[in-house]
């Protein structure tokens, strides 16, 4: 049995439209994950409050639900990630919000800046539902670097604990490996060997990973690996939307620097623009 | 792709062919040269000075294959504002400087400048360069020289020149005008006539033939002087020792002036788009298929406008008109650009003199003529059919440039282009906040299929093809490609042209490029390049897409009804177990065989019943069966679970063929049934046959591969995959009944 990586789930709760539907996803995932959550809510305590919460989480509470109401006052964003340090959050739990047509999510300010800082894995949510939507399909990250293979792990891990059936690991393969400017026949020609030549060495890469990973966590699931050509970080995104996948893992963001802000990629891409449910790895 | 070649020996063996080709360019080429620097009110020799620098150079350093370099239609404007703003000497200047920044373009690899441009300015300017060439030429051709300010007087002026062409008292300058509209007649008309020894010669060189034969008539048969006026003959052509020794210095005094650079900028920027142009157009007709290096061209005519323009010659540029010339008498690799340049050497050392007979009219004729071509009313009618706002970006690019410059022209044009886009989005948002992100995804489909499948989000216009661009050209032609657009909510009308050239570019070279998921933008023109956008309620259909076309072509050819409306009488879908848990809204593109049996169609359907996950387009094909058959579902192994996963069934193993069992998942409720129904002749059907999802509600079948929209080729190949599988089936249930 692999150790259980989300002990505590945490989740920030104002009385919004979406209060219902956001405690209810998240005390499923307690359930799934087998974890104790924390309502987290920035304000003072009230009793009227703590009823509001209980009443919501009865139904959870009958099926033995953990759970821990914490009540504090001050900035959102400081308030919420002292609360994540303080009470060992493991996996904090963000809703997003919808951009004016229907289908397009995004994080808002201040979730991006929590997302930023965290410490902690964020799982950003596009669609909190009150009833279940099984998370069928996960798509992860396969990139080359130190992380990834605890990203695929835990993508497993969460596959297992959410029955999803497939898990798609994707090779994002840019311009810059390549590195052959694709000018005229014959450098078509060295690229295409090249590109070859890259997706198999990605493949025996990701499939190490892979044959590293519990044979427990792999019952029961089909993977497969997928190259795709396009911008790192953004372009996986892009493929869970082709894809209509129901969960993204990926890696959390190093530590960004002005420039990064400036030219957004990477993570901050996927955040202006949630193609599905993001599970951001810390 | 083509095995390497031993290149040494096919070049020998193709040598011939290339400098008979290279002779007949070099006929083209010598009175286009003469005229086209006599346009520019540069010395005629220039344009020959051009032609041999470019082709000699070129030919060794260039990354293309077919192309002809020379002196270009394009830059006649700009060089001709350039040389009367800034003298001939400080010209000469200006283009060595445009030299060095073309080189500079080739090596920061900017060959893809070009593709900023919308398609329909790109037009507006050339359009307004052909109204310039044709303004100016046109009154020299009927003999009457004029100086004027602005091009556009010189275009208000025509009337007043043909009316006095009527009135010319002068013989001399009757005749010239006589040499000019027959100059003219021949090269409307050479086209029209099909007679294997007129198209020996190409029209320029008849006109130069027959206007040097006139000449000789007169000197030698009727011992009489030309009746042409001598003004309007050809003058100023050296001998060689003169052109040797009259090589002009340029005159750098100017080189901080602000004029100086617009004139470096306009001839940079025109002669870089009109080589790159080019380049793409005869790309095209490569009979080889070979896909010319841009930036290593450019580099190459960066150097060699270097080197004409120290010795007295003008920009050189890769040209369309000589170049498909070039392809169709069978040029097929650079040397024939090479010995272009060399007859055009042979031809000024040996009849330089002959050239002095040619009257100016019969080469302006030539000049009027591709003015004209540039800027007829054909092409103004094509973009007027694309769409009503094609025409705003024509008008505003050409009469700005007419009016203030080509620079402000295309800028302009540009700047219209982007608030048109504007208005008909009616969101900035759509743009500013997607243009810098990286909206192209490309990845290769499946390990049964090897095509490539590319989704664009957001929007394409011209601000960011050239990152579909990038993707697009890392593919060679000869794979099966699928663009998708069912993420994208805007396509402008370059875009659309692009991938038109590509479909034609891949269709020659033996792969399959479709484009999917624009069946549901709505477009102001039924033209097939006009820009699309999605709608919030799709106004479906005021016009067919490429790929609606290409079905109903499709239908005929199988002898289909083809409907594409949206249709809403979707009950036959509802016995199927896929649609149990999705919400079929409409199916659309529908083709039926004659009794209503068989039919492949769209299907819009929503996922999920709760929320609207998301809104799924699928082709489908549904077979309506004589027999009563058992419900099953089939599909590959693995995959079904994801659909099916709470429905309880299990996997039905078909005891004898194991292999089946283990690539196939069956599922269904009646397993006896099943099991007598998959015979060995079924199974060895799907065993020998691709993936599809398989589906039988008793009394009819549901096939399809992807959940998604099919391309062309794919329709084709589910159409026989269902037709061969309804057969098997029908013969099973027949032996049944036996």
């Amino acid at each position: 049995m692999t150790e259980n990586k989300f002990n505590t789930i945490g989740i920030g709760v104002t009385f919004s439209p979406n209060l219902q539907a956001n405690i209810f996803e998240a005390s499923r995932f307690a359930l799934f994950f087998e974890s104790k959550l924390v309502l987290i809510h920035v304000g003072d305590y009230s009793e009227e409050k703590e009823k509001k919460f209980k009443v919501l989480l009865s139904p959870f509470i009958e099926k033995q639900l953990d759970y821990e109401i914490v009540f504090q006052s001050g900035p959102p964003v400081d308030t919420i990630l002292s609360v994540c340090k303080s009470k060992k959050i493991d996996l904090l739990i963000l809703g997003a919000l919808q951009r004016e047509s229907f289908v397009r999510y995004y994080v808002g300010s201040i979730a991006r800046k929590i997302t930023r800082r965290a410490k902690c894995s964020v799982l950003l949510l596009i669609n909190p539902s009150v009833n279940r939507i099984p998370r069928q399909y996960i798509v992860t990250s396969g990139l080359d670097e130190p992380e990834t293979p605890h990203v695929i792990e835990t993508a497993f891990y969460v596959g297992r604990q959410l029955q999803s059936e497939r898990l798609t690991i994707v090779e994002e393969i840019s311009k810059q490996d390549i590195n052959i400017n694709v000018d005229d026949t014959k450098a078509l020609r060295k690229t295409t060997i090249a590109k070859e030549r890259m997706r198999l060495r990605e493949a025996s890469r990701v499939k190490k990973i892979i044959d590293g990973i519990d044979s427990e966590l792999k019952k029961n699931i089909l993977v497969n690996s997928q190259p795709i050509f396009g911008k790192r970080g953004y372009s996986i995104g892009h493929y869970a939307q082709v894809v209509r996948a129901d969960l993204l893992v990926m890696a959390a963001p190093k530590k960004l620097s002005f420039w990064d802000r400036l030219f957004p990629h990477d993570i901050e891409h996927i955040l202006t623009e949630l193609p599905t449910d993001v599970l951001i790895v810390q | 792709m083509s095995p390497k070649q031993n290149s040494i020996k096919t070049f020998f063996k193709a040598l011939p062919k290339n400098i008979f080709s290279g002779f007949v360019v070099s006929l083209i080429a010598l009175p286009l040269c003469l005229g086209l620097a006599m346009a520019s009110e540069a010395p005629p020799i220039a344009g020959v000075i051009t032609a041999v620098v470019g082709g000699l150079l070129v030919s060794f350093l260039g990354g293309s294959y077919v192309t002809i370099t020379g002196p270009g239609n394009g830059l006649v404007g700009v060089l001709l504002i350039a040389i009367t703003a800034l003298g001939l000497q400080s010209a000469y200047a200006a283009i060595i400087c445009s030299g060095v920044l073309l080189m500079i373009l080739g090596f920061l690899r900017l060959g893809k400048l070009a593709d900023f441009f919308p398609s329909s300015a790109i037009q507006g300017m050339l359009a307004a360069i052909g109204l310039i060439i044709l303004g100016k030429q046109f009154h020299i051709m009927l003999g009457n020289k004029i100086t004027r300010e602005s091009s556009i007087e010189y275009l208000i002026e025509i009337p007043s020149t043909i009316i006095s062409t009527f009135s010319h008292s002068e013989t001399g300058l009757i005749y010239a005008a006589l040499a000019g509209v027959i100059s003219l007649a021949i090269m409307v008309f050479y086209p029209k006539l099909r007679n294997k020894y007129l198209q020996l010669l190409p029209a320029p060189m008849w006109i130069v033939i027959l206007s040097v034969g006139f000449s000789y008539y007169y000197e030698l048969v009727l011992q009489q002087p030309n009746p042409i006026a001598p003004e309007y003959m050809l003058s100023g052509i050296p001998n060689v020792q003169e052109i040797v020794s009259q090589i002009p210095t340029p005159d750098f005094s100017l080189i901080s002036g602000l004029s100086f650079w617009s004139s470096v900028l306009a001839l940079t920027l025109i002669s870089s788009i009109e080589s790159l142009l080019s380049i793409k157009a005869v790309d095209k007709l490569d009979p080889e298929k070979r896909r010319s290096n841009v930036n290593k061209d450019l580099k190459a005519l960066g150097f060699s406008t270097i080197g004409s323009g120290f010795l007295g010659g003008l920009n050189v540029v890769t040209v369309i008109a000589r170049s498909s010339v070039n392809v169709n008498n069978g040029g097929s690799n650079r040397s024939s650009n090479f010995f272009h340049a060399f007859f055009l050497v042979l031809f000024i050392l040996l009849f330089s003199s002959q050239l002095a007979r040619i009257p100016l009219p019969a080469l302006m004729a030539i000049l009027v003529f591709t003015g004209y071509k540039l800027a007829s009313p054909d092409m103004v009618r094509h973009i007027f059919s694309i769409g009503r706002e094609q025409l705003i970006i024509f008008f505003v690019t050409l009469f700005f440039t007419l009016k203030i410059g080509l620079i402000t022209g295309i800028v302009l044009g540009v700047i219209s282009t982007f608030i048109i886009h504007l208005i008909i989005n009616k969101s900035f948002a759509l743009f500013g906040r997607n243009v810098l992100k990286p909206n192209v995804l490309m990845f290769k489909e499946g390990r049964s299929q090897n095509n490539y499948y590319v989704s664009v989000k957001h929007f394409c216009s011209f601000l960011n093809y050239y990152r579909l661009k990038d993707k697009l050209d890392a593919i060679s032609e000869d794979q099966d490609v699928i663009v998708d657009f069912s993420l994208c909510q805007f396509v402008d009308h370059t875009v659309m042209e692009n991938l038109n050239n590509y479909r034609e570019l891949f269709k020659k070279r033996g792969g399959h490029f479709d484009v999917i998921g624009l069946d549901m933008h709505d477009a102001e023109s039924s033209h097939p390049f006009a820009l699309r956008r999605i709608l919030p309620i799709p106004n479906l259909l005021s016009n067919f897409t490429k790929r609606q076309s290409s079905i109903e072509e499709l239908s005929k050819e199988y002898e289909l009804t083809y409907e594409a409306d949206k249709n809403k009488n979707v009950d036959f879908l509802n016995g199927f177990l896929f649609f149990r848990t999705k919400q079929v809204n409409h199916v659309f593109n529908r083709l039926s065989d004659l009794d209503e049996k068989t039919s492949i169609f769209d299907v819009e359907f929503s996922e999920g019943e709760f929320i609207a996950k998301e809104v799924v387009r699928t082709t489908m094909m549904h077979i309506a069966l004589d027999d009563v058959i058992p419900q099953f579902t089939l599909d590959r192994e693995g995959l079904l679970e994801r659909f099916y996963s709470f429905a309880g069934f299990k996997d039905i193993p078909i005891i004898d063929h194991p292999d089946f069992s283990n690539r196939f998942y069956l599922l269904g409720d009646d397993e006896l049934a099943i099991r007598n129904f998959f015979r060995t002749e079924l199974v060895h059907f799907f065993e020998s046959n691709p993936y599809y999802h398989v589906e039988s509600n008793g009394s009819s079948l549901l096939l399809f591969g992807r959940e998604r929209l099919a391309s062309l080729k794919e329709i084709k190949a589910l159409l026989d995959f269902g037709n061969r599988l309804k057969d098997v089936a029908q013969n099973i249930v027949k032996k049944g009944v036996d």
